[in-house]
């Protein structure tokens, strides 16, 4: 059996670091972090998100707030929103309070540096970045922002992840009128003496939350939620294979900065009326991508079998390489394995079929649309 | 029949000049659920330490080590149909596959149980 590099770096820790390991997590570093993979297994986990509700800590991620010179108040939000529009392709000035977007930070040639959910949250707007790259973020953020916009690192709060189809009627159990947010909204709750900022929104595929909450309330909030039946804990394991099943890109493998927005098959996050118009980092190369099409593209395989391909496999199409798989597993609800991949645009099309080389072995893959497992977003009753 | 493990936590049983390899309770649980094993093919030489198979969990693809040198005589068909069989029946109906005892000496280096159990507790 082959071990996994050790890293010498030291860990921090998570604000419930001693409620998972009492709950029989298996930490394990990543971003900086020791963090939870799994406690059942990634199998279970990944089946109890799609058929009842787990609790993700996400606490590695950044929580940002940005506001202009008029400070905390709605028009040092706009302030803000205005000055991030320079960094990212979204439209964030028409963003109305408790109003959502997923947006990617991008270099100047149109590469992508990371990608965030970007809230209005009423006094400031709220950025939640990746954790293996929020320092490069706020760095990023400091440099290219005017002096006048106030950053500020949320770095005392926590941040649970309440997934799966019941979680909207645990959380209104336990926060009355949560469940009246709609997806790709947020807003500010009181529970339990303490403020919680609440976004419906998440990494699976299914309806859910995001919680902000200050580290010193984490643990109270985290005992009430798995205290109902309907929530048990996952890990970052199935958190992996659930995004993977929704579509949804994780950065650092299926966008970097060696990959762009198209490509990416996240041209949506390019807001029509700055397409044109640009006045962001990047817009130039980005509109040429547009304009030109790109010569690869993001797609989803589905294998034949069940040997998965991992991220790096090289895709074929007969004996010509069309592409490289970026993230791969094999998926507990679907029960084989799939992939994302970047391959040549004339291989790209829903049903063409391609193989995948794994150690010398070739799998049949089927180009096919994503999500894998449809999303089950909650869009108003 | 004795059984000896490796520092890479692959178990051997040998039962005169034909052994049973397969990985340990403690292997399948870091490893978390198997989906998929890649058994190496009756008649492939085997080098002692070197690649024998690949065990796919959810997240990961890991290397299986041939605990000793010597020839494959069989995989275990069982883990085509039921790959979990790893994880439910590691150190029994979960083995991985057959080989020949090339060099007897070399089992020499191996620990037994107790060894192994301390080297565990150890990690």
């Amino acid at each position: 059996m082959s071990d996994e590099p050790s890293e010498d770096i030291p860990l921090v820790k998570l604000p419930l670091d001693s409620w998972h390991r009492a709950r029989g997590a298996r930490m394990v570093p990543f971003a900086g972090y020791e963090m939870p993979i799994q406690y059942e297994g990634i199998v279970a986990e990944n089946n109890w998100t799609r058929s009842s509700a787990s609790l993700f800590d996400v606490s590695h991620m950044g929580q940002l707030g940005l506001t202009g010179p008029s400070g905390d108040c709605e028009a040092g939000a706009a302030e803000a929103a205005e000055a991030l529009e320079a960094l990212l392709p979204g439209l964030i000035t028409s963003l109305k309070t408790g109003r959502m977007r997923y947006s990617m930070l991008l270099d100047e040639n149109g590469g992508i540096l990371d990608d965030l959910m970007v809230t209005n949250a009423g006094p400031r707007i709220a950025l939640v970045v990746n954790g293996a790259v929020k320092w490069d973020d706020i760095a990023h953020l400091r440099e290219h922002l005017p002096d006048e916009i106030n950053l500020h690192h949320f770095d005392d709060f926590a941040l649970l992840a309440l997934q799966g189809p019941k979680a909207g009627e645990v959380l209104e159990m336990l926060v009355p009128s949560t469940g009246a947010l709609t997806f790709m909204t947020a807003d500010l709750f009181e529970w339990g003496g303490t403020h919680l900022w609440v976004s419906r929104a998440g990494y699976t595929g299914e309806d859910g939350f995001e919680i902000a909450v200050h580290a010193d309330h984490v643990e109270a909030l985290a005992d009430a939620l798995v205290a109902d039946e309907r929530v048990k804990p996952a890990g970052l394991g199935a958190r992996d294979s659930l995004r993977l099943e929704a579509g949804l890109p994780l950065y650092g493998h299926d966008i970097t900065t060696e990959t762009d927005p198209v490509s990416a098959d996240l041209t949506f996050a390019l807001s029509k009326k700055r397409r044109e118009a640009g006045g962001y980092m990047g817009h130039g190369p980005v509109a040429t991508v547009l304009e030109q099409g790109a010569t690869k593209v993001r797609v989803g395989l589905i294998l034949e079998g069940r040997m998965p391909a991992r991220e790096g496999a090289e895709v074929y199409a007969g004996d010509e390489k069309v592409g490289v798989v970026t993230s791969g597993g094999f998926s507990p609800t679907l029960g084989k394995p799939i992939a994302m991949a970047y391959v040549d645009m004339s291989h790209a099309e829903t049903g063409a079929a391609l193989e995948c080389e794994v150690r010398t072995k070739r799998l049949p893959a089927t180009v096919s649309p994503m999500p894998f497992v449809p999303h089950r977003y909650f869009r108003g009753s | 029949m004795p059984r000896y493990f490796t520092d890479e936590h692959e178990w051997i049983d040998v039962e005169d000049d034909e052994a049973t390899v397969g990985i340990t309770d403690y292997a399948q649980e870091q490893l978390g659920d198997i989906v998929f094993v890649e058994l190496p093919e009756a008649g492939t030489a085997l080098d002692k330490g070197g690649d024998a198979a690949v065990v796919e969990s959810v997240k990961a693809a890991s290397d299986v080590y041939a605990p000793i040198s010597g020839e494959v005589t069989e995989g275990n068909g069982a883990l085509e149909e039921e790959p979990a069989l790893v994880n439910s029946s590691p150190e029994e109906d979960g083995w991985f596959f057959k080989m020949t005892v090339g060099d007897a000496s070399e089992l020499e280096g191996l620990m037994d149980e107790a060894a192994y159990k301390e080297f565990v507790e150890g990690l």
